[in-house]
């Protein structure tokens, strides 16, 4: 794929925002991202060059990372957390049952390309565990029927909308432009916080 | 006195809270414009004066740090703002962001004054989509609003999964465009860090206190909190309680006040074990209610106050099996540099798994403790000893659990049980 | 070290011992000098310390302070009051050392038997000193396809790697080449290229050197033999005037591998791909073997050696003679050859120079060179570094890791006056003063350079009319030093030894009655010919205006001279005596062909750029030949003149009893820059100079290595490249009227007149191709 003279000045632009250039390998691998859906040669390729690097230096930089995919992932992709606290609170039987209702396995993505399935490290949430992550989008408190529901409604081309996110879920590759540092002008959507966020504050007002 | 004292997460209940408008109704970007009146060294030492501690884990003295930034030595100083927040359990800063990143922003703006820097970078993880619109937009907005680019720079940096950029000096390496592996100290960021620079690396919610300290004075800051561990902090509650969230409280609050306030255990379920501050810290029981939580009380009842990430699990929880994921998520997350680390969590892994199926004999336990001991205190950066931390404090206090598991030859435990919809069994 | 440099010393105690080492030293090297050797694997002298092993945990205490955990002893320096434990001393060092190692190994394949490392292994040795008998671990260990060829050169085995990153460091660090990086995190971990870009660095086999196990290997060496089959013998290598010193493993007669040796002075630990990998050339290369003599029939029959050096000498006697002797020659082969041409054929009628060269460049030697003491610590200290005609990591790769050690340590300025940026001097982040190629002088004479610079100036500053006398006026004006470095590794030699024209031994002038009367006594002749003799391109007129009838040729391949046609001509003329090694452009054309031994098979010494001896001894003892110098004796002794010089020793002995000249030098005469030619629009000026691995003949019978040479290309600029429509891979077309080379473009930063290719790489031969070196204006053309 060939970077438009727009990509390329968005490059620029994201190169631009560093006291010294290298810095910028990072946003730029989640631009390509944003571009292709993943980081494939040519991303890195190009980066070097915009860097005056080797692609080696990339490439060691980008297979470091997780959230730097080596092969296509879904239109939508599902992290389902499965580190301790999650997967106590069920995350582990969300993960059993997605896997079950798309017949994937982990890192899998459906064959129509709309979801991949991840299980994923702590995402910060664990006050709204379990959790499930779309685009990296939060999806709270889930159940096993919530997530198969969600991931149907991905497949169904009409994703229900985050827990607290934007009003509607963003495709990976928009989300992933959003990563780089591109302002898509949806952060005034959704909530200012969840219900657990506003607890402590929510009882203190109550008087204690 | 009132057990709960919110001052970060005080407004965070109005709808547009992180708008700049909210923000500057109640009084934000206030506190900047008086720092900016005082001399740098005079900001330093208000800071130092309050008592704050730092909030990413160690609890290292804010002012104090600040003040180890050479002066007058003609180099760029940087401030970096560390957002990376993921120690499992650890739940604040994303909240605190998505709803209120302005007083990050003018938190920055002071910081950097102090230190007399001209960029700020926020190295927040990448995994959290709309929380980088968020600070992203806020930046935008601070720089609309002549907050930003009349003397200090933000950028917003994003990560791509990456647990070992949480640790300072890898996150450096990170944001210089390098793999994320922790670099050697000396020398300390404060004399070379970003670019080689003098650097000042501080948590988020290290940074966001500083707004209130100043506009609020020392004093009152010092007011609030315990001897050596003052004023407020946010506690996340997760897991096995009634409410979950987020208690603001001053430092040296107990777990019981804070599970009462939370509704306590899930009706007909008791405590089993909690983590104090994420998972690196070591376990505690039940035996734990009362210690206070601040930085002393922790480290004196043998463990550490950590991101006070309290996570709570009861008596439904197989501690093999609690302490297997978290010794995979370190396997994971671990950087590869060292041999310790690397090569003893893959170590680790094997064998817990083995015991989490029940095979294995009582030696595997000692062993298991004995790698334990050859990896912690003898790996390159912290995270190996969080690795451990879950594995040796749970056979300090659970060791006859795992035993018990290795007699039934198989888990004691069905893990459906520890599920939040385990009463409706809605998930079988 | 010099006196004028004062070190503060430190006293520590390193179980129960003192030692007191220079401030900065580090506590795993202190150690060393009290003879602790503290287990280490990450750990390297010439890399920046990195701590990421962990074997070599030690307990510290500094006035009375102890550390709560065992510290590395590789990143920590000692200080004062500091007490150190190591594992002959602590319980808890010896437990954390063991325990490293323990985890090391649990991951680590037990193919010790089929392991090229095997028997002179790191992890293997320490494992056997300070690991424990039995392994606790029963589970997966970790697996890799394998192995990886990373280049055509080195191949990789991923799970035997112990992740030092030694490699990849020295690849970073040292050649500022990180074509190898660590990849992936965690225990999947690795080392590995970008899949697209093989490990194509001039310095890869360092990484196979310094690897501390057997994960990477050369190509060629592996499953070739095991370490206790080999003897080794101290080297200097033969390709460059580097000087490296190296190391030779011979098994029954064949060499199976070469190392870099240790000199701190000269290439520290390191050398370059060229000096460790080609050295198959001797056996490649079909051996002369028997004397060989042109009958009357006109036909190289086999001869015996008394009938051969007696045709020799008959010849050379016979007719006025004169010496052609490559640059190759031993520093003693040389003074053989100079020694030869004064006593035995009365002239001196010689040159070493036996490539593009200039009576400019001879008479710089003459005044500038002979003698001078430049070395690689005046790199340490310059302030700023000049280049001229000289590409150091292309032409003396070790002069680069010299530069690009002070440019990462202290950001040595670095100019290069050239026509073309090079991959080296970008590395360095060089100043490039573009010039079109010719008008190198006028650039010179303004570079701001102090008394504490040098220049380093290439034998290809001789194809630049008036370049040599600018870099004169330069050091005259600025007092900065001038170090000339040649490529080949015997020309520094041959210039001390006066196989040249206008200096006897010792940089004595031949015109200079004193100078003469000082060889003359030496020798224990009464006369020496006065005057100046004759450059090799006079020497080749000569021989067609029938001045000179009999040439004596050492090493020399007439194909890399100015004008081949016209050398080839005379050496069909001429009555031709050659000292060969084996078959050549020489030879086919010789009256008289006596066989010589190989570098490997000789013992000797060269001068390096320095004018530093780097001797060595015959690594091969089982061979027949016999150096030049010992059959240029038996010839001088047919011909009943004394030559004196059987052995190499007693050539050694003869030139170290010649004590420096203290006269006056010869001094230069000013050549002025030619004009630049007028250009048509197809009309280039060719600017061109050899790369590393190419075609020389010393890298003959080397695949791997060749494969890991850099792409033939001709470089032309943007500017150009956009009028002629030209894009990077488009073929061009360079030509003169003896003939072309097409090559793929590259454009790149060069100056807008010039075009550059290289001299002898595969598609272009440019002196046999084009038959022009530097400067000449060819046609370029795109296909
Ligand atoms: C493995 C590891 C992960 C860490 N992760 C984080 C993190 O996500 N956020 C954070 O603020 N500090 C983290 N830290 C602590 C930082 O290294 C550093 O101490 C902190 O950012 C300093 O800020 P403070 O002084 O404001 O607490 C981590 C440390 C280690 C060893
Ligand atoms: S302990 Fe070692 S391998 Fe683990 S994260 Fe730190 S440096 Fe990396
Ligand atoms: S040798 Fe010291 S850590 Fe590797």
């Amino acid at each position: 794929m060939a970077y438009s003279n727009e990509d390329l000045a968005t490059m620029d632009s994201i190169i631009k925002r560093y006291p010294r250039s290298r810095s910028a390998i990072m946003p730029l691998l989640h631009f390509v991202q944003s571009r292709v859906g993943f980081v494939n040669g040519e991303g890195i390729e190009l980066i070097a060059k915009l860097l005056t690097l080797e692609a080696a230096e990339v490439s060691a930089v980008a297979t470091f990372y997780t959230q730097y995919k080596r092969s296509p992932v879904g239109e939508y992709h599902v992290g389902v957390c499965t580190n301790t606290l999650c997967a106590v609170m069920g995350g582990d039987a969300i993960f059993a049952g997605l896997k079950e209702h798309l017949g994937l396995e982990n890192d899998g993505v459906t064959a129509d390309g709309k979801v991949s399935l991840e299980h994923i490290e702590c995402n910060a949430a664990c006050d709204y565990a379990p959790v499930v992550m779309a685009n990296w989008e939060f999806y709270d408190n889930q159940t096993v029927q919530s997530a198969k529901d969600l991931v149907d409604s991905m497949q169904s081309g009409n994703p229900k909308p985050p827990t607290r996110g934007a009003n509607t879920l963003v495709t990976w590759k928009e989300a992933s432009a959003v990563l780089a540092g591109i302002n898509d002008g949806k952060a005034h959507e959704g909530v200012q916080a969840g219900g657990p966020t506003l607890l402590g504050l929510k009882i203190s007002k109550e008087g204690k | 006195m009132r057990q709960l004292v919110p001052v970060l997460s005080a407004h965070w209940d109005e709808k547009d809270s992180f708008t700049i408008e909210a923000y500057t109704r109640h009084g934000g970007y206030k506190a900047a414009q008086k720092a900016l009146a005082m001399d740098p060294d005079a900001v330093i030492q208000l800071v130092k004066d309050s008592g704050l501690r730092g909030r990413g884990g160690a609890g290292f003295p804010t002012g104090m740090k600040w003040g180890f930034i050479p002066q007058g030595d003609n180099k760029a100083h940087y401030l970096v703002v560390n957002a990376d927040e993921s120690e499992p359990g650890t739940c604040k800063d994303m909240p605190l962001l998505m709803a209120n990143p302005h007083v990050l922003i003018e938190g920055c703006i002071i910081a950097c004054h102090a230190i007399r820097a001209k960029y700020a970078f926020i190295y927040i993880r990448g995994e959290v989509t709309h929380i980088v619109r968020r600070v992203n937009q806020a930046i935008e907005d601070a720089y609309k609003a002549g907050h930003l680019g009349n003397g200090v720079e933000i950028v917003l940096h994003v990560g791509a999964g990456a647990y070992i950029c949480g640790e300072e000096t890898a996150l450096l390496d990170s944001l210089e465009g390098f793999r994320g592996q922790p670099r050697l100290r000396p020398p300390f960021p404060a004399i070379a860090g970003l670019y080689a620079m003098p650097t000042v690396v501080n948590n988020v919610e290290s940074i966001a206190s500083v707004p209130a300290i100043i506009l609020n004075g020392a004093q009152w800051y010092q007011s609030m909190g315990t001897e050596k561990s003052k004023g407020t902090t946010l506690y996340s509650l997760s897991g096995h309680v009634k409410n979950p969230g987020q208690f603001e409280a001053p430092l040296g609050i107990t777990l019981r006040e804070l599970l009462e306030l939370a509704g306590g255990i899930r009706d007909g379920h008791r405590l089993k074990f909690w983590t104090p501050g994420g998972s690196s810290t070591p376990i505690f029981t039940d035996a734990h209610l009362d210690i206070p939580l601040d930085y002393e009380g922790v480290a004196a009842a043998g463990s550490m106050l950590g991101t006070k990430a309290l996570q709570i699990f009861d008596e439904t929880t197989s501690i093999v099996r609690a302490v297997l994921r978290w010794t995979e998520f370190y396997k994971h997350e671990s950087c590869g540099k060292c041999t310790p680390c690397r090569e003893g969590t893959w170590w680790l892994v094997q064998i817990l798994r083995d015991l989490d199926a029940g095979v294995g004999t009582e030696e595997d336990l000692n062993k298991l403790l004995d790698i334990c001991d050859n990896i912690a205190g003898r790996s390159f950066c912290a995270l190996a000893d969080g690795a451990v931390a879950p594995i040796i404090s749970s056979l300090q206090y659970f060791r006859q659990e795992y035993l018990d598991q290795l007699a039934n030859k198989g888990p004691l435990f069905d893990p459906m049980d520890s599920t939040l919809f385990a009463s409706s069994k809605a998930g079988a | 070290m010099s006196t004028t440099e004062i070190v503060d010393m430190i006293t520590v105690v390193i179980d129960g011992f003192e030692v007191s080492v220079p401030k900065g030293t580090l506590i795993i090297r202190a150690a060393e000098q009290l003879g602790i050797q503290i287990p280490r694997f990450c750990d390297h002298p010439l890399l920046d310390p990195v701590g990421a092993c962990r074997q070599c945990l030690v307990d510290i205490e500094i006035n009375g302070h102890a550390f709560a955990k065992p510290q590395a002893s590789c990143t920590i320096p000692v200080e004062p009051g500091m007490i150190v434990k190591t594992q002959l001393t602590s319980v808890v060092a010896d437990k954390a050392q063991k325990g490293v190692m323990e985890l090391l190994l649990i991951n680590h394949p037990l193919d010790c038997p089929v392991c090229d490392k095997g028997g002179e292994c790191p992890l293997q040795n320490q494992a056997m000193s300070n690991g424990q008998g039995q392994t606790r671990f029963e589970g997966t260990k970790r697996t890799f396809e394998k192995p990886v060829n990373i280049s055509s050169q080195v191949l990789l085995d991923r799970e035997r790697c112990i992740l030092c990153a030694r490699c990849t460091r020295f690849s970073d660090q040292i050649a500022s080449d990180p074509f190898i990086t660590l990849n992936e995190r965690g225990a999947l971990q690795q080392v590995g290229i970008y899949e697209k870009v093989p490990f194509k660095s001039y310095f890869s086999g360092n990484s196979v050197q310094i690897c501390p196990v057997g994960a990477l290997t050369g190509a060629s060496y592996r499953f070739r033999a095991r370490p206790f089959d080999l003897v080794s013998t101290p080297s200097a290598c033969e390709h460059c005037a580097s000087g490296c010193d190296m190391r030779t493993d011979v098994r029954r007669g064949k060499t199976l591998r070469r190392l870099a040796g240790d000199d701190p002075t000269v290439n520290e630990e390191w050398n370059c791909d060229k000096g460790r990998w080609a050295f198959k050339y001797i056996t490649a290369i079909d051996r002369l073997t028997h004397p060989l003599v042109r009958n009357d029939a006109g036909v190289l029959v086999e001869a015996s050696w008394p009938e051969a050096l007696a045709a020799a000498a008959k010849g050379l006697k016979e007719n006025t003679s004169a010496v052609l002797v490559g640059g190759r020659a031993t520093y003693e082969d040389a003074y053989g050859y100079s020694k030869f041409a004064r006593v035995a054929l009365g002239t001196n009628d010689i040159d070493f120079r036996s490539r593009l060269s200039s009576d400019e460049e001879r008479e710089f030697l003459a005044a500038h060179v002979v003698g001078s003491s430049t070395t690689y610590r005046d790199i340490d200290r310059a302030d700023h570094v000049l280049l001229v005609g000289f590409e150091p990591e292309e032409e003396s790769p070790i002069v680069f890791l010299r530069l690009n050690k002070q440019f990462r340590k202290r950001a040595l300025k670095v100019t290069a006056v050239a026509s073309k940026l090079s991959i080296g001097v970008d590395k360095l982040k060089g100043e490039f003063v573009k010039v079109a190629p010719g008008q190198e002088a006028a650039a010179i004479a303004k570079a701001a350079l102090t008394s504490q610079s040098i220049i380093l100036v290439g034998e290809r500053a001789s194809e630049s009319a008036g370049a040599l006398t600018a870099i004169a006026a330069l050091a005259d004006s600025t007092g900065a030093k001038i170090a000339w470095i040649p490529r080949r590794a015997g020309e520094r030699g041959a210039l001390e030894a006066g196989a040249i024209g206008n200096l006897l031994p010792g940089g004595r002038p031949v015109a200079d009655a004193a100078a003469r009367v000082d060889i003359a006594a030496l020798w224990g002749t009464s006369t020496l010919p006065s005057s100046n003799g004759r450059s090799s391109d006079e020497i080749i007129a000569a021989v067609h205006s029938g001045d000179i009838a009999a040439l004596l040729v050492g090493g020399v391949d007439p194909l890399d001279g100015n004008n081949s046609a016209a050398a080839l001509a005379a050496l069909e003329r001429a009555f031709v005596v050659c000292l060969e090694i084996a078959p050549s452009e020489v030879t086919m054309r010789a009256n008289v062909v006596l066989p010589v031994a190989a570098i490997t098979e000789k013992s000797g010494s060269f001068l390096n750029w320095e004018g530093r001896a780097r001797s060595f001894d015959a690594a091969v003892d089982e061979s027949l030949n016999r150096s030049d110098l010992r059959i240029l004796s038996m010839i001088a002794q047919e011909m009943g003149a004394a030559l004196n010089l059987g052995t190499v020793r007693a050539a050694a002995k003869e030139i170290a009893s010649l004590g420096p000249w203290d006269g006056a030098r010869v001094s230069m005469k000013a050549v002025s820059a030619a004009k630049a030619p007028a250009l048509k629009a197809d009309q280039f000026i060719l600017n061109s100079w050899r790369r590393l691995l190419d075609l020389g003949t010393l890298q003959k019978g080397e695949e791997n290595l060749a494969g890991t040479a850099r792409q033939t290309i001709a470089v032309i600029s943007p500017s150009r490249a956009q009028v002629m429509g030209v894009t990077d891979g488009d073929l061009l077309k360079i030509s003169t009227a003896q003939g072309s080379v097409t090559l793929a473009a590259l454009v790149e930063d060069i100056h807008d007149d010039a075009v550059w290719a290289p001299r002898n790489s595969r598609g272009s031969q440019l002196l046999v191709n084009l038959g022009v070196g530097h400067g000449a204006v060819v046609t370029v053309v795109k296909l």
